[in-house]
């Protein structure tokens, strides 16, 4: 009773800055809440793959420029549709799509994509599968830039509604965090941890590792789609090179820096990565220091971040949060941590 | 022209091309056969060299010595990025190891940019080197640039060979490619044998980033990542972890290339790295140990 | 008699753990100068986890390894070789893409003395005559018995104080064995101290002085060979019946 009700606290409170936010907040601070938003839910869906089920996928990105395509092309005018892409077959151009149906039909299209592409994909072994992902990407970049009459190539496409707002994003980013909690601490997802941690003891007492593989990676691809429609509002305009590895990087390092194993983790990690980012491109600007004036060193934000990551993977691979979850005690803790420090025999 | 002329003319493209990828998929599987790991930095092991050497020449020095120094300022990267990044994971899981590599070529990349800016800056070639020769009536053409290209990649492979067969250290490598705690068991000294791995590829890398900044007439700092990725492709054809592979599959993959530019319709041509990559995806699934190794096993 | 000579290589409490398993839980045994010491008992007692550990391939999570008065549990393993401790690992773990040739060299590969490889390597080939046949084929053609021979020869090639043996017998046709065998009562008459490891007792007793049986990570038995090879509990300890 008393989890409902902090449950709904919480919920009320999300609906409040969300809403009110806009009124009592910069622009610059919405922006950002925004995209921490945005990142978190794609760093949420990045993490059912690569954190729980064990497959390292590189190419998640690739569903997230897919989606933000599909869901772009769907939500143009007619009018838009008939100039931006004249060449665009007949079944497509004579309607629009409001948000929440192209939002949804962006996700159901990368998810089935995730179906296609995992079905062979996911059989291979960990560092194969992760090069083999990557080639996914790869080859999704190469269709967004030659399949202009869908996408204008490697032109700027543009137009897209800017219908992106707190309220959205926020809203998806608690449906997101919703079904991945159920499916994370539910029997299906102690079937992914399982398959994760010792691929030859689940089979062995009976785990379909193709199956369960699939499934994390098509949910995932299909938070990914949702969240590439949302970001594709956000922006309205982008191209293919929007949806690459510079994304992908981004992506790993919050991942990373969170803890792969937790879901409080992947939004504590787009936190950190997005003010350290903020913090660091401020001092890219070159201040002074009474008389001493440190000069404006563009790309060095970057060059740090590398370097804390690296930190990271020498000194605690695990991230801020490991396999926990961060809930005052309210939330189940991962049952596998306490497997692991040897307290359950 | 005549179709014999067209094709001989892509046979020359193709060998150039090849030997570039072969070059850049030599050092990555060394690095991969000794360490198990994918060095994605290699690619910015190129840039270095280019770089190094771009910067000589426009001191003053002339091109073959500052060449040579390209190549030394690549080992020495590689060197670096062996102490200071994949020591001290040396035994860590693989993600991690794989996280560490892309953080690393993260790292570099963006120095390059914060230090001589993203755009692309002119490859001094010495005049010579841009002669082309003609035959055939000029149906067939080709720069000094190729010559030495294939010379160099020639000369390095045949010196490759020898260290390989000839001396107890480029033994040691292969063994402990093929078997790592046998390698410890008969008492190599393992750490010395991993940095001459880095620094034999990474020399390797140089030489190729600069003969690939020659044939583009350009140097910036991402330079090193398509090349990257295609050797990646080439080595995973030829068997990952064989400096054998490696060569057949850079060969086969500039031809390939080359192939689907100059054989295929023009709708098709702009989806080559579609292709190439599609390749790749159907060799890890069909046939993970590439054309010379049939055994590896790399499912579930 | 035994007494006077010293105690080459001296394993006191050997604790090693593979995660949550116990492999070894505290195993203690000794091999002097000159003796031939076998290490008997069923799959899984630990006997090839002993010599993992004393060759450095494991790090112990308790205990003492001593080679020649010198403590060798944190060495890295190329120093261990250099000490003079070599192996003949389980399956042999041969370069099978390198000649025969070249598994010889990597196996003098922590030597200095050229004369002395040189010399070795007749001495190896006039052991086991089968490998100047097969002088430059790749290793992994040869046959199983052709193959322990050859990792065998690899090890001497380190000229070690101390040869581990890994399993000499497993996989190889019964005429080789017996001339493998022969071989290594050769070494012994010459003076090689040597820790061995074997599924084949009696082959084992036959020719080591002193053995150890473990069982289940335990030192379950020892004994000098006489002793062992008409004592009912060897046995009883390989089939695991409850003492």
């Amino acid at each position: 009773m008393v989890r409902l009700l902090l449950v709904t606290l919480l919920l009320v409170l999300v609906a409040g800055v969300a809403f009110g936010a806009p009124y009592l907040m910069s622009d610059y601070f919405v922006r950002v809440l925004l995209i921490i938003a945005l990142n978190s839910i794609f760093v949420l869906s990045l993490s059912l793959s690569n954190g729980f089920t064990g497959v390292f996928s590189l190419g998640h990105v690739g569903f997230i420029g897919a989606g933000a395509y599909v869901s772009g092309i769907l939500s143009l005018t007619v009018a838009q549709k008939a100039s931006l892409l004249p060449n665009l077959p007949v079944f497509m151009n004579w309607f629009s799509m409001p948000f929440l149906p192209a939002t949804l039909t962006a996700g159901a299209f990368t998810a089935l994509l995730a179906v296609i592409v995992g079905y062979p994909l996911m059989r291979l072994s960990g560092y194969f599968v992760s090069v083999a992902t990557m080639g996914f990407l790869i080859i999704v970049n190469v269709v967004l830039i030659n399949a202009s009459n869908f996408t204008r190539g490697a032109r700027t496409f543009t137009g897209v509604p800017l219908d992106t707002s707190l309220p959205w994003v926020f809203g998806w980013l608690v449906v997101t965090l919703f079904v991945l909690w159920r499916l994370v601490y539910s029997p299906f997802g102690r079937r992914m941890k399982a398959v994760r941690d010792d691929t030859v003891a689940a089979s062995a007492i009976g785990i379909d590792m193709l199956n369960t593989r699939l499934s994390a990676f098509a949910i995932g691809a299909f938070f990914a789609g949702v969240g590439g429609s949302l970001y594709a509002h956000y922006l309205g305009s982008f191209s293919p090179v929007t949806f690459y590895f510079a994304m992908t990087m981004n992506l790993i390092a919050m991942l990373v820096l969170g803890g792969m194993g937790s879901l409080s983790g992947a939004i504590i990690g787009v936190i950190c990565v997005t003010l350290l980012s903020e913090v660091l491109r401020s001092v890219e600007r070159g201040f002074t220091i009474g008389d001493f004036i440190v000069p404006a060193l563009f790309g060095a934000s970057q060059v740090a971040l590398g370097f804390i990551f690296i930190l990271i993977m020498i000194f605690r691979p695990k991230g801020i949060m490991g396999e926990s979850e961060f809930g005052f005690g309210l939330f189940r803790r991962s049952a596998n941590s306490k497997i692991k420090q040897g307290e359950v025999k | 022209m005549s179709s014999f002329e067209y094709i001989l003319q892509q046979v020359i493209n193709a060998v150039s091309l090849g030997s570039l990828y072969a070059l850049v998929a030599v050092g990555l599987s060394i690095v991969f056969g000794v360490l198990k790991l994918t060095n994605f930095a290699h690619g910015d092991v190129m840039m270095v060299g280019a770089f190094t050497t771009v910067l000589l020449i426009g001191i003053g020095m002339p091109f073959i010595p500052a060449l040579m120094c390209g190549i030394i300022g690549a080992a020495m990267a590689g060197f670096l990025i062996e102490r200071i990044a994949y020591r001290p994971i040396r035994n860590a899981p693989d993600v991690t190891r794989l996280l560490t590599s892309l953080a690393v070529t993260y790292i570099l990349e963006n120095f390059g940019i914060l230090v001589f800016s993203s755009s692309p800056r002119n490859f001094p070639l010495p005049a010579t080197l841009n002669d082309s020769w003609q035959l055939l009536d000029g149906a067939i053409t080709f720069t000094n640039i190729n010559i030495l290209t294939l010379v160099l990649t020639f000369v390095s492979l045949i010196g490759l060979g020898w260290f390989i067969t000839k001396t107890t250290l480029g033994i040691g490598m292969r063994a402990a490619s093929e078997d790592m705690a046998a390698a410890q068991l008969v008492g190599l000294d393992i750490n010395r044998l991993i940095v001459v791995a880095f620094v034999v590829a990474s020399a390797f890398a140089g030489l190729a980033g600069v003969l690939w900044a020659a044939q583009a007439g350009v140097v910036q700092p991402q330079m090193g990542f398509t090349p990257l990725l295609k050797a990646f492709v080439a080595a995973i054809i030829g068997g990952f972890g064989s400096i054998a592979g490696a060569l057949v599959g850079g060969f086969m993959l500039g031809a390939l290339e080359i192939f689907i530019v100059a054989f295929l319709p023009d709708e098709i041509t702009p989806y080559r790295d579609a292709i190439v990559f599609s390749l790749l995806i159907a060799f890890l699934l069909f046939r993970p140990g590439g054309l010379l190794q049939p055994n590896r096993e790399v499912k579930l | 008699m035994s007494e006077a000579r010293p105690a080459l290589l001296e394993i006191q409490n050997l604790q090693v753990r593979f995660g949550a398993v116990r492999a070894l839980k505290g195993i203690s045994l000794q091999v002097k100068q000159g003796e031939v010491v076998a290490l008997l008992g069923a799959n899984g007692a630990g006997k090839s986890t002993t010599l993992r550990t004393i060759s450095g391939l494991s790090r112990p999570s308790a205990g003492h390894i001593l080679f020649g008065g010198r403590s060798i549990a944190t060495m890295p393993t190329s120093q261990i070789v250099r000490l003079g401790v070599a192996q003949s690992p389980e399956g042999r773990r041969l370069f099978g893409s390198l000649t025969v040739d070249e598994n010889l060299r990597l196996g003098s590969c922590t030597r200095i003395d050229a004369d002395g490889i040189a010399k070795d390597t007749e001495r190896m080939f006039s052991l086991f005559p089968i490998l100047r046949e097969r002088r430059p084929q790749l290793a992994g053609t040869l046959s199983g018995g052709e193959q322990q021979q050859l990792a065998l020869a690899r090890a001497l090639m380190a000229s070690p104080k101390l040869l581990l043996l890994d399993e000499p017998s497993l996989g190889v046709a019964p005429l080789l064995v017996k001339h493998i065998f022969k071989a290594l009562a050769e070494l012994k008459q010459q003076g090689m101290t040597m820790l061995l490891v074997e599924q084949n007792m009696k082959l084992a007793l036959q020719l080591a002085d002193r053995a150890y049986v473990l069982r289940t990570g335990s030192v379950a038995l020892e004994g000098s060979s006489t002793e062992l090879l008409s004592d009912d509990r060897v046995a009883q300890a390989y089939l695991g019946a409850a003492q």
